[in-house]
């Protein structure tokens, strides 16, 4: 693990990289593309072309900003779902250069495991209606801690400032009272 | 084609250093959320610190594109939305890209959280219009804005202050108080060393 001063450093190479070659980061749209996708191969009639090479959808969210979502469904292989498929692999690429995550922390971690017990059905539960909230969050606000927060506040978007303000206003007493144990 | 490999680029080094930040690492968000292990909040002050007198600094000297910046729109719903992530985000110990990023390296629980944000951005999808009655989407505070006006962008600035220098200043100001936090703020057990991780 790289002490906070490196990888800070290095974090910041990366963000500043994206704006610089291409455009800012963000992961969460990708989610609602990924359903997208999904949802378009069982009924092939939710994205629809249109003439001129435009796209629009029967669903809202993916027809909104001139069809721009439903693009991205029907052509996966755009650069933001691609960013997310590379991230994949660099995170599973530097995991296994240092073997991978410890075998008694793949399930839990362990301030979680002091604070609640070693119930796997508990901890999933728990990631499983955190993202659901996460992601719904996320796509409420138009972005996530990677869009808004970083690549927001890098730009100096009052956006940026809105989101931190809210997520951190909510999740730092949260998780003061739920994890009073240290793990 | 290009696009393709910068992609694969940019998004496999940010997957790499947010492993190697610990950022895929649900005990280092819950412990810089209940304030007993600031590593990762002196990494994000860092690294926005560091992005931002970059990127400003580029684009005086021409170097840095100013159209590749790409503001978000300030509303309501950014604030609410912000408060629903930060409650998910402590609950889970997962925000969005280091979720799908820990699940890479190995951590079960983040494919639940996968799975439960598939369904989470599938019933946005779903009440969007809802939403949008609501009001919750309406501007703020005139909306795609930075804080100062940045010479070039297409943005509007909240403020006439220059906005490539206002910046920078901010830049530096994330990275002092990036140094100036202290490894911990809440619950320092007197006399007790820190369990290892």
């Amino acid at each position: 693990m790289l002490n906070w001063k490196t990888g800070g450093l290095a974090l910041g190479l990366v963000f500043f990289l994206a704006v610089l070659l291409v455009k800012p980061i963000g992961v969460s749209t990708q989610f609602v593309i990924l359903d997208g996708i999904v949802w378009n191969a069982v009924d092939p009639t939710v994205v629809t072309q249109t003439e001129d090479d435009k796209y629009t959808s029967s669903n809202a969210y993916l027809a909104k900003s001139g069809g721009k979502y439903a693009k991205s469904v029907a052509n996966p292989l755009n650069y933001s779902f691609v960013f997310v498929v590379a991230m994949v692999i660099g995170a599973a690429i530097s995991a296994a250069l240092r073997g991978w995550v410890p075998k008694e922390e793949r399930v839990m971690p362990p301030i979680w495991r002091a604070n609640f017990g070693d119930s796997h059905v508990k901890r999933y539960v728990a990631a499983f209606v955190g993202g659901f909230i996460v992601l719904y969050g996320a796509r409420l606000a138009g972005g996530c801690t990677s869009g808004h927060m970083m690549s927001g506040m890098m730009q100096t978007s009052l956006s940026g400032y809105i989101f931190a303000l809210g997520a951190f206003g909510a999740a730092v007493p949260l998780a003061m009272m739920m994890y009073r144990k240290e793990g | 084609m290009t696009t393709v490999i910068l992609a694969l680029v940019i998004g496999g080094l940010f997957g790499f250093v947010l492993d190697r930040v610990a950022a895929t690492n649900p005990q280092y968000i819950i412990k810089m959320l209940n304030l007993t292990n600031l590593h990762l909040a002196k990494v994000i002050l860092l690294a926005i610190g560091v992005g931002s007198i970059l990127m400003f600094g580029g684009q005086m000297l021409g170097l840095v594109d100013v159209g590749h910046m790409s503001v978000k729109t300030a509303y309501v719903g950014v604030f609410f939305g912000g408060i629903l992530l930060g409650i998910g985000w402590a609950l889970s110990g997962f925000c969005p890209g280091t979720g799908v990023a820990a699940a890479a390296t190995g951590r079960k629980d983040a494919l639940f959280f996968i799975a439960g944000g598939l369904l989470g951005a599938a019933a946005y999808m779903a009440t969007y219009p809802s939403i949008k009655a609501m009001g919750l989407l309406s501007k703020i505070g005139g909306g795609k804005v930075t804080l100062g006006t940045v010479p070039g962008a297409k943005y509007e600035g909240l403020t006439g202050i220059p906005g490539d220098i206002l910046g920078i200043v901010l830049g530096i100001v994330f990275i002092v108080v990036a140094f100036a936090l202290p490894e911990r703020l809440s619950g320092a057990p007197a006399g007790k060393t820190q369990p290892a991780e």
